[in-house]
């Protein structure tokens, strides 16, 4: 399969689990909201341009924001973590060579250490802008700490166990795709 | 110039990361006062028919207590009609001229539109419906939304088919609600908690009110005035100041709504017109 279609389906797939699934989850705790869709933005390939990231982010958190009803609520932290996501990339890749041999960031293309910082530092920026607006227009001080850590806590672990299903086979890029 | 072109083009990533989000901070700052605007027509069409694809799924679910409410509805409607009263006394007749009833003046103020849920959040902060019916149905911005067993919101978004409902379950919502047993008035609001309680402020002290009390519409707000709101289930008094914040278990179950009916005041917009043109200096 192309990463073009993969990715498109990816796009719609991430949107209708956390519109249909995860928003319909009767929730615990006013803070333990499950959050998972970003995931998409994690996993886009390397090769594309920063623009392009940007805007596919934009375009993803703005489709997001429809469903749930308020809109730039998702479209701003997407954007965020899009524009983050190359420089952290830079930083942690382990060799020159990687992003030319993989196709996109996964636990076998980066390691596991280096990838487990990847989406932490990415889970962290993206909810805790995603609450810093929530906060803006409502809620106080405790509910913007409270709900940041809790609702870290439940999307790594929501990560972890789709990273666990759905094992992505780290496909090295061939001259011929 | 040149300058300005190379400027530019170093930095173009992080002009449009910067571009982008003030767009989104655009939409975020528009929407959280007008509640309308960029949400675009076509992407409430879009959403709607997925949520009604959805819904036809999950409504299976709920069958049997979408029934029971509706029964239940219907007892109290069917306890409401005419045929269900008789005057004791039969000696003096009543004739009722069709005539005269028509010059008795009377005006349709609220016209009730069945509406079917397609979609509904309870867990986020700001919580919306959608309903399956819209613009080319008779629905507007503004119009007020109730349940079979209380009131749920008022509509905020209208495209042709799909209707946007901010649900009472919703930061931003505020109704102006009053208790049954002696009309003391105050606000209806949510604080984000628990879904299945909204919280009643400015009930004054002197207010006698227990547990179990029914709380309704006030006639000050843009509801049907005495539509069910809920009952109290939790009294705290504010030391601060002379008044109660009431906990309100709602009459509506949001969880298991399925049917709402748009409830179109007709009679609104000459109220509001009326109230536009009060002399401002006096």
């Amino acid at each position: 399969m192309s990463t073009l279609l993969k990715n498109i389906i990816r796009f719609v797939l991430f949107i209708l689990v956390q519109a249909f699934v995860l928003d319909k989850v009767p929730s615990l705790h006013q803070y333990v909201k499950p959050i998972l869709y970003f995931l998409f933005v994690l996993w886009l390939p390397f090769n594309l341009p920063r623009f392009g990231l940007l805007v596919i982010a934009f375009v993803f958190g703005l489709s997001m924001d429809y469903f749930a009803g308020w809109p730039g609520l998702h479209a701003a932290p997407c954007v965020l973590i899009a524009y983050v996501r190359p420089f952290l990339l830079n930083i942690l890749l382990p060799q020159e060579s990687t992003e030319l041999s993989y196709v996109e960031p996964s636990i076998k293309s980066l390691g596991w250490a280096p990838y487990a910082t990847y989406v932490v530092i990415l889970t962290f920026l993206h909810h805790t802008y995603l609450v810093l607006i929530e906060w803006t227009q409502v809620g106080d001080f405790v509910f913007f700490i409270g709900k940041v850590i809790a609702t870290m806590a439940v999307s790594l672990l929501l990560i972890f166990v789709t990273e666990m299903l759905f094992f992505r086979k780290a496909k090295f890029r061939t001259n011929a795709a | 110039m040149r300058n300005i072109f190379l400027f530019i083009r170093r930095y173009f990533t992080l002009i449009s990361f910067v571009l982008l989000q003030i767009f989104a901070w655009a939409m975020l700052i528009k929407y959280s006062r007008t509640h309308e605007a960029i949400f675009a027509n076509n992407a409430n069409e879009v959403t709607g028919y997925v949520s009604g694809k959805y819904k036809t799924v999950e409504d299976y679910l709920y069958l049997k207590k979408a029934n029971e409410e509706l029964t239940a509805e219907n007892a109290r409607l069917k306890n409401m009609m005419a045929a269900s009263f008789q005057g004791p006394d039969s000696t003096q007749q009543f004739y009722i001229d069709s005539l005269s009833k028509d010059t008795l003046g009377r005006v349709r103020k609220f016209l009730w539109l069945p509406a079917k849920v397609v979609n509904n959040d309870v867990n986020n902060e700001a919580n919306y419906i959608t309903l399956h019916r819209g613009r080319n149905q008779g629905v507007e911005k503004d119009m007020i939304v109730v349940g079979p067993s209380g009131i749920v919101g008022k509509v905020v978004l209208v495209s042709d088919n799909y209707a946007r409902v901010m649900s009472l379950l919703n930061r931003f919502s505020k109704v102006s609600a009053m208790l049954k047993k002696d009309n003391y008035s105050g606000m209806v609001e949510w604080d984000g908690k628990d879904p299945r309680f909204v919280t009643l402020n400015n009930i004054s002290k002197s207010a006698k009110v227990v547990k179990g009390d029914t709380v309704i519409t006030s006639n000050l707000s843009e509801y049907p005035a005495g539509l069910m709101i809920g009952t109290v289930a939790n009294i705290t008094a504010e030391k601060a100041s002379n008044y109660y914040t009431l906990t309100v278990k709602t009459s509506t179950n949001f969880f298991t709504l399925q049917y709402a009916y748009v409830v179109a005041n007709l009679l609104y917009g000459e109220q509001k017109q009326l109230e536009a043109q009060t002399p401002k200096a006096q």
